[in-house]
């Protein structure tokens, strides 16, 4: 029963709707900081384009079409990217997009100059882009991709002003929460996948009878509600949401009121189909609604923080939804259905009016603010509009669903329990009584001075506010028309053929849900009055009763256990000595082997290469040069390196002897580089002098230390020598060699199949090492920019300094012009141009013949680099300009733009492509795509090179400057006292 | 041949194992040089040893088996390089731990004895 994935030749409208908000996100990161307007028309523009397509999609959605659209994502894992829209996603697209525009539009006069505003819209926007994949996501693991993208952009905008504490604090609470619910969410949904054999959204909504049978059906809900219950901050794991307050009002408005944390509820609707109608959900999700929604009510009345106040009363109003949503029958998700909409209008202008008094005022503080009427009449009437629509005021939308809510109470408990409607009355009396308490400010006088004097918001901060105040109304007042068809769109797409009949009405005739909610209403007055006037409501600072049950403290607690358990293990089990870290490890490296490793099967001796007493002596020298430089390096550090130099060349040789030319040239090449390299490094380490006291004071545990380090090397030795010989006498199985030797010549161009496999077939890998070249050069030279010698190598070495030696009279130059060095300076500035032939020639038969880019590369900057060893750097700096950046740039750009040329005509990434030339002189020339590539890879190679070595040997130039400037301070205060 | 390349590698691998043991950064350098000479060549007999028979195709009529086997060439190839890069880190991690802390044991500070 696989739902065929459509074809995706039509205008990908809903993959546009997804991705346009992302791209845009990067426009908006990459806008200079004061660009307030460009960034607010480009994510108005998002928006609106978002609207236009999705109003434009209105007439297939009116006949319950399913729009589909997918591209292969990981097929061999039966994995597609899929997007879907039926009714449900379409109303919350639009949900998402609405409120957008507004929280958009505020956030332009919301946002102070001063906040870097690039990276506030570019985070917005990819959180418009997340949130709308969550919506439109045909498949499951999609669809928690994009979960968790949210809640990464959620916080990246609650740690928005990331210079305060609890931006950061809140920021990091609200991620470990939604992410780790994320977690348990991918693996809800992979059972699920197990259960029903596909992760295709529309073939497990039709299998929820299959799904409810299996035994794993518990363990999928559980996960699957841990995910929807920690983004929605139900009980309890409410507690992030009162902190993700510290966010600006926008994101405030926008992601913790109407989008993301209605992700979670959104799930539990989405998969209702799959999942509910057993008691197991009833009891799962109604027991966390329940517990949040009177939680959540009876803290907010004892806010003080405006915002914190919106915060609670979210949380609660999101326990009645997903109450609702855990009773489950088809009507009660109606009312979910319907309750997610009003709450988004009511709680986001809510938000923006707090944000409003905020911005106004210049305090959030219930205790603080007062009589705000006389100055913001606009804005106060508005409020109040939103909170008697949050209290659930008749002819307000707050009303319609909240009756609804009571008759589904009632309805669940039948005649006898009334425990549900008890509840439900209860914080039905809680909202009304912290709807008065938000109003409370627009009425009397201020309790303190405030901050600011406020004045009415500029025209456009308030549309938003009016706009959805006016909805409210509109919608309280006429249900059945004004919100009547996108609610029916959502229910038919949600339900299917369970979808109810139901009546949106003002009026239902008095019956026992308009008892219930009058009860509410006249109870939350008397409650606001009483708690208001006897116990003293301004000088509570926290909520009675359930203060002790503090989810955010017991976050804390569990995050420094965690803490404290890893430091206990570090200390215990870690060692920060670095021997003793490389001792284990070649212990390991060791053991683990000798453990895994049986004989092999059979002991065919391949027909041996013959011996060869030559090549038997250069690894007599190569041997030794690698002892003896084990044996030097700590004394002889110069004698050393030569050594393995030595090593190095016998290296170079035996790759030569073994068929492997390229091998050969690039080994030969980069032992030069290298040695020249740590010459130019030894001279920053602190002297060594062997001495007989020394070697005498070594105690006994030296010894046994060196004999264990000694028994290691040579077991360690032995182990790679009997692996290495063991290899060697069997034959090699089947590999794809033949494949790149057969197909080098006709598919790559080229006879030389080592560069044709570097530059072709295995092109990426090796664009990936060019930059990986990149960046160390850039971190070797941004290390070398902050580097500081050490007190005693900072001055001249003693040798430069003795008469014997001409650099202590002459400049590098002066020796390489007129100095002892006159003969070699002109013959090797002589040889500079042709060793840049020699690269180029390296350069051009790199593809039929040993050489290519990393060889032709490294032989230029060797070519360079003598220049630089014969007459210094600043005589080679005055007569050639080098700029090593450049050439790295241009390099990883080169070949980034040949692989992505191979796009302009339809081969993926890195594809090679052969033209054939006729040139007047030169003939039939053969150039392949590739050949462009290694270009880039030579200039990646030179640019590395270079920047490292001449950032290395810039460095004496710059200690022996510093080192004559403390001279001559050292010498200042001596001369002004000798003048006393 | 095979028992010269094995024991090459075992020398300097040896070698490379003693040296990266020692105290003093410079020692752990040299012996993270010859300990890539000795996987370099260990990576490079995966192939098998073949003497006189370069991976280079004049022709697109060939027998496979005449050949050298390119691929682990090209993965060495590549591995010279990126040696050669992570050497030059060292390098500098290296000079600027000793001009940081004065001194040049891997631990940043003289043992105490």
């Amino acid at each position: 029963m696989a739902v065929p994935l459509p074809d995706s030749h039509g205008p990908m409208l809903l993959a546009s709707l997804v991705f346009v908000p992302f791209i845009a996100s990067l426009i908006a990161a990459s806008m200079p900081q004061d660009a307030r307007n460009r960034e607010f028309w480009l994510a108005a523009g998002v928006a609106v384009y978002g609207l236009i397509v999705a109003i434009s999609l209105y007439p297939e959605m009116s006949e319950g079409t399913v729009l589909r659209e997918g591209f292969d994502w990981l097929p061999a894992q039966g994995l597609y990217f899929l997007l879907r829209m039926d009714g449900l996603a379409w109303v919350f697209t639009l949900l998402v997009l609405v409120i957008g525009l507004l929280v958009v539009l505020y956030a332009r006069y919301y946002m102070s100059p001063n906040d870097p505003v690039p990276r506030f819209f570019s985070f917005l926007l990819a959180f418009m882009g997340s949130m709308l994949g969550v919506v439109l996501s045909g498949n499951l693991v999609q669809l928690v991709v994009f979960w968790e993208l949210t809640s990464l952009t959620s916080f990246l905008l609650i740690g928005y002003w990331h210079h305060r504490a609890d931006a950061r604090r809140g920021a990091r609470m609200a991620f470990t929460v939604t992410a780790t619910g994320g977690l348990c969410l991918l693996a809800g949904v992979l059972v699920l996948g197990h259960i029903v054999g596909s992760y295709d959204l529309d073939i497990v909504l039709a299998a929820g009878e299959l799904i409810r049978s299996d035994d794993l059906y518990l363990t999928a809900l559980l996960l699957i509600a841990l995910g929807a219950l920690t983004k929605s901050a139900q009980f309890p794991f409410h507690f992030w949401l009162p902190h993700a307050m510290a966010a600006p009002t926008p994101v405030s408005s926008y992601l913790h009121s109407a989008t993301m944390v209605k992700a979670g509820v959104f799930l539990l609707v989405r998969l209702w189909p799959a999942l509910a109608g057993t008691p197991e959900w009833t009891w799962i999700i109604g027991g966390a609604g329940v517990c949040t929604l009177l939680i959540g009510a009876f803290i907010a009345i004892f806010q003080h923080d405006l915002k914190g106040l919106l915060a609670y009363s979210t949380i609660s109003h999101l326990g009645l939804i997903t109450v609702l949503i855990g009773i489950g029958t088809p009507l009660a998700m109606v009312a979910a259905i319907f309750h997610i909409l009003n709450h988004a209008t009511f709680k986001a202008s809510l938000f923006m009016a707090a944000g409003i008094i905020d911005h106004e005022t210049g305090t959030r503080d219930l205790r603080l603010l007062g009589g705000l009427r006389h100055k913001l009449p606009v804005t106060a009437t508005l409020a109040i509009v939103a909170s008697a629509a949050m209290a659930g005021v008749p002819l307000l939308n707050g009303f319609l669903s909240k009756e609804m809510f009571f008759a589904e109470t009632l309805h669940v408990g039948g005649d006898r329990n009334w425990w549900m409607s008890v509840a439900a009355v209860a914080m039905g009396m809680f909202s009304v009584a912290y709807s008065l308490r938000f109003i409370s400010i627009f009425f009397g006088k201020p309790a303190g001075e405030l901050p600011r004097d406020p004045h009415e918001p500029p025209r456009w901060m308030r549309f938003p506010v009016e706009l959805l105040a006016f909805t409210c109304l509109v919608v309280g007042i006429a249900p059945a028309i004004s919100i009547g068809p996108v609610l029916d769109l959502a229910v038919a797409a949600s339900l299917r053929e369970h979808t109810p009949d139901y009546n949106l009405a003002t009026w239902h005739g008095w019956n026992l849900p308009l008892v219930m909610s009058i009860i509410a209403l006249f109870g939350g007055i008397t409650l606001y009055a009483v708690l208001r006037w006897r116990f003293n409501l301004r000088e509570r600072t926290r909520a009675p009763l359930l203060s002790h049950f503090n989810g955010a403290q017991a976050y804390e607690t569990a995050m420094q256990s965690l803490t404290r358990a890893a430091e206990w293990l570090v200390r215990r089990l870690g060692t920060s000595k670095l021997q003793k870290q490389l001792l284990m490890l070649m212990l390991m490296l060791l053991i683990v082997p000798l453990l895994l490793a049986g004989l092999p099967p059979d002991w065919t001796i391949l027909p041996l290469e013959g011996f060869d007493p030559l090549f038997a002596g250069i690894w007599l020298i190569g041997g030794a040069c690698a002892v003896s430089a084990a044996w030097m390096a700590k004394y002889h550090r110069l004698t050393a390196l030569v050594l393995v130099g030595g090593t190095g060349i016998i290296t170079a040789a035996t790759f030569l002897w073994l068929s492997a030319p390229d091998l050969a040239l690039t080994q030969l090449m980069v032992e030069t580089v290298t040695t020249v390299l740590l010459l130019l490094g030894l001279r920053w380490l602190p002297p060594r002098i062997e001495s007989a006291e020394m070697q005498a004071a070594a105690s006994r545990r030296d010894w046994t230390r060196r004999a264990l380090h000694m028994m290691l090397a040579v077991a360690g030795g032995l182990v790679m020598t009997v692996l290495t010989y063991a290899v060697l006498v069997h034959p090699a199985s089947d590999t794809i060699a033949d494949f790149f030797l057969l197909n080098a010549l006709s598919g790559g161009g080229g006879s030389n199949v080592v560069n044709v496999l570097l530059v072709d077939f295995r092109a990426f890998d090796t664009m990936g090492e060019i930059t990986v070249l990149a960046i160390v050069a850039l971190i070797v030279y941004a290390l070398l920019r902050r580097f500081r010698p050490a007190p005693d190598s900072a001055e001249v070495p003693q040798q430069q300094l003795h008469a014997f030696d001409p650099a202590s009279r002459q400049t590098p130059s002066e020796q390489a012009d007129s100095g002892y060095l006159f003969v070699p300076g002109v013959y090797l500035r002589t040889l500079l141009p042709f060793m840049g032939v020699i690269a180029a020639y390296f350069f051009m038969r790199g593809h039929n013949l040993p050489g290519g880019g990393f060889v032709a590369g490294l032989i230029f900057a060797v070519a360079i680099l003598v220049q630089y060893m014969l007459a210094g750097a600043t005589w080679v700096e005055a007569h050639i300009t080098l700029r090593p950046h450049r050439w790295l740039g241009f390099g990883l750009l080169l070949a980034g733009v040949t692989g992505l040329g191979s796009w302009a005509f339809g081969h993926p990434f890195l594809t090679s492509h052969t033209a054939h030339l006729h040139l007047p002189v030169l003939g039939e020339l053969h150039v392949p795509s590739a050949f462009v590539f290694d270009l880039g890879v030579f200039a990646v190679v030179v640019g590395t090179t270079m920047l490292m070595l001449v950032a290395l040997a810039h460095q004496s130039l710059r200690a022996h400057k510093k080192a004559s400037e403390q001279a001559a301070d050292a010498a200042m205060p001596a001369a002004s006292e000798g003048a006393l | 041949m095979e028992i010269v390349i094995a024991l090459a590698v075992g020398v300097m691998f040896g070698s490379g194992i003693w040296l990266i043991l020692r105290p003093r950064t410079f020692q752990l350098i040299t012996g993270l040089l010859l300990m890539s000479y000795a996987v370099n060549i260990f990576i490079f007999a995966m192939g098998r040893l073949s003497v006189d028979r370069p991976p280079i195709t004049l022709s697109p009529d060939i027998d496979p088996a005449q050949f050298a086997d390119p691929l682990p060439q090209a993965l060495v190839l590549t591995a010279i390089v990126i040696g050669f890069a992570t050497t030059a880190l060292y390098l500098v991690i290296m000079i600027g731990a000793r001009g940081l802390t004065g001194s040049d044991h891997v631990d940043g500070k003289e043992p105490r004895e």
